[in-house]
């Protein structure tokens, strides 16, 4: 059996900060928990200076400064100030709603290195139905424009999904001409509000096999020109995602209360024990905290990952999609074709495509909840 | 060729904004940092991305590589320009 400790189990590179999970958007694929963080849970200026001076001295060298909305804080040039001088790559990852031209030349003075800016669609109208929100489309084209007059490198976040994955090929020309130099091509993932989503959601195999396809080409015939990444779509794959490139290997997420987690889904697993920066620090929570070191290394994995030659390529795939269809967090993530289970997620994605477009649960607070 | 030679000769490689070297001072090595990209350098690579100052043409940085490992020109030549070609096209330097 083997026992994570400290010189097994390496140094983090990247820390997503959740600084809220206020938003005015209310896109159906939201990663956030159903279980929203109300604006009074949230950590304050200073408990968020001390997460990322704490993960500047761990190893940590990018920041996603993220939400929810991280607009959304009033604080939050002077956060990227602070984590520009504990020497932290910053990106905002940002809906572009609340945004002004003001905040964007106040970020670029505070150091900010790099804006991600979703795009729910290439059709005015079919986005601002997706982000529940109208004007969204039209606001978000103005704001990309404020980032390039500030020099800024831009990448383009767009999230398919059947309402809009016949249009994944016009979302790259989109990201080109907003002046883009990355585009991100997000197959939904099926986590957070996606999951009761999923048969409003759902491509069909042909839409999804013919939208991967599309993108294949476009990134040799625009290379050079913008970087195009596409996150896979799990529930038509062969092989599982290297889910975070390894459950608490590279990554840590904090939420806007301060809970550390080793991926944004990983509270739906159930008897994790999570700790909060109000209580330990950083460090302490990366190497010993009980959530961190349960999916840690090869010991945890059942057949056929232990004696796969994949193990340490894919590691059993994503913990949290495991438990989401199979009720067990232990068990090879169906999307592997080598899962005895998955003929039930090629299933599923059938059933679930055939659902009816646009009959959304729109991510929003509880009313109880400011 | 000579002239597409030439031009590549006198270009000044830089970091565009966005990108960042740094030294990681946790793992003891020199990283290159960029959109959801991280590099970790090899001894070659941050020997050559430490001399991008933005002012250095590549003509320079390859004369002062050379005698700095007292090595062949040519072969640093082929080396710097195949790392800071791939970089390029990854938007991780500007020629």
């Amino acid at each position: 059996m083997e026992i994570p400790t400290p010189s097994t189990i390496g140094l983090p590179i990247g820390l997503l900060a959740e600084l809220t999970h206020r938003c005015p958007l209310a896109c159906p694929y939201c990663s956030n928990p159903v279980a929203l963080e109300g604006r009074n849970t949230e950590l304050s200026t200073e408990g968020w200076k001390r997460v990322f001076s704490e993960a500047a001295k761990l190893g940590i060298l990018q920041v996603h400064l993220s939400g929810g909305e991280p607009a959304a804080r009033r604080d939050i040039v002077e956060l990227v100030q602070h984590c520009a001088s504990v020497g932290l790559y910053t990106n905002l990852i940002t809906s572009g709603i609340g945004v002004t031209e003001k905040l964007i030349s106040e970020l670029a003075e505070a150091g900010l290195d790099h804006i991600q800016l979703s795009i729910q669609d290439s059709d005015a109208e079919s986005a601002d139905k997706i982000a529940g929100y109208k004007g969204a489309f039209a606001k978000k084209q103005i704001v990309a424009g404020w980032i390039k007059a500030a020099e800024f490198p831009l990448t383009v976040n767009a999230v398919m999904h059947r309402a809009n994955i016949a249009r994944s090929a016009a979302m790259v020309e989109l990201a080109i001409e907003l002046g883009a130099s990355r585009v991100e091509i997000a197959h939904t993932q099926y986590y957070g509000w996606a999951l009761p989503n999923r048969a409003a959601l759902m491509p069909s195999r042909t839409e999804t096999e013919t939208a991967v396809a599309e993108i294949d080409a476009l990134r040799k015939r625009h290379h050079g020109e913008i970087v195009i990444d596409l996150v896979i779509p799990d529930y038509h794959a062969t092989y599982p995602k290297a889910c975070m490139g390894g459950w608490a290997k590279q990554f840590i997420n904090v939420t806007p209360s301060g809970k550390v987690i080793p991926c944004h889904a990983s509270e739906t697993i159930p008897g994790l024990e999570f700790w909060n920066v109000t209580e330990h620090t950083l460090s302490d929570i990366w190497y010993s905290s009980p959530a961190f070191n349960a999916y840690r290394g090869i010991a945890w994995m059942p057949e056929p990952c232990r004696s796969c030659d994949r193990r340490e390529i894919d590691f059993g795939g994503c913990r949290c999609q495991a438990f989401a269809i199979l009720g067990d967090a232990n068990a090879t993530d169906p999307a592997c074709h080598r899962s005895p289970h998955h003929v039930l997620m090629t299933d599923i994605a059938e059933v679930d495509s055939n659902g009816a477009i646009g009959d959304y649960l729109y991510r929003k607070f509880p009313a109880n909840v400011a | 060729m000579t002239e597409l030679h030439n031009m590549l000769l006198t270009a000044v490689p830089k970091f565009p904004r966005g990108v960042r070297l740094k030294h990681d001072e946790a793992r003891q090595e020199w990283v290159l940092l960029a959109p959801e990209r991280l590099i970790k350098c090899d001894p070659i690579a941050a020997a050559v991305l430490q001399l991008c100052d933005g002012k250095r043409s590549l003509s320079e940085i390859v004369r002062l590589l050379a005698s700095q490992f007292n090595a062949d020109a040519a072969i640093i030549e082929r080396d710097v320009t195949a790392l800071l070609q791939g970089l390029s096209d990854k938007k991780m330097v500007q020629m």
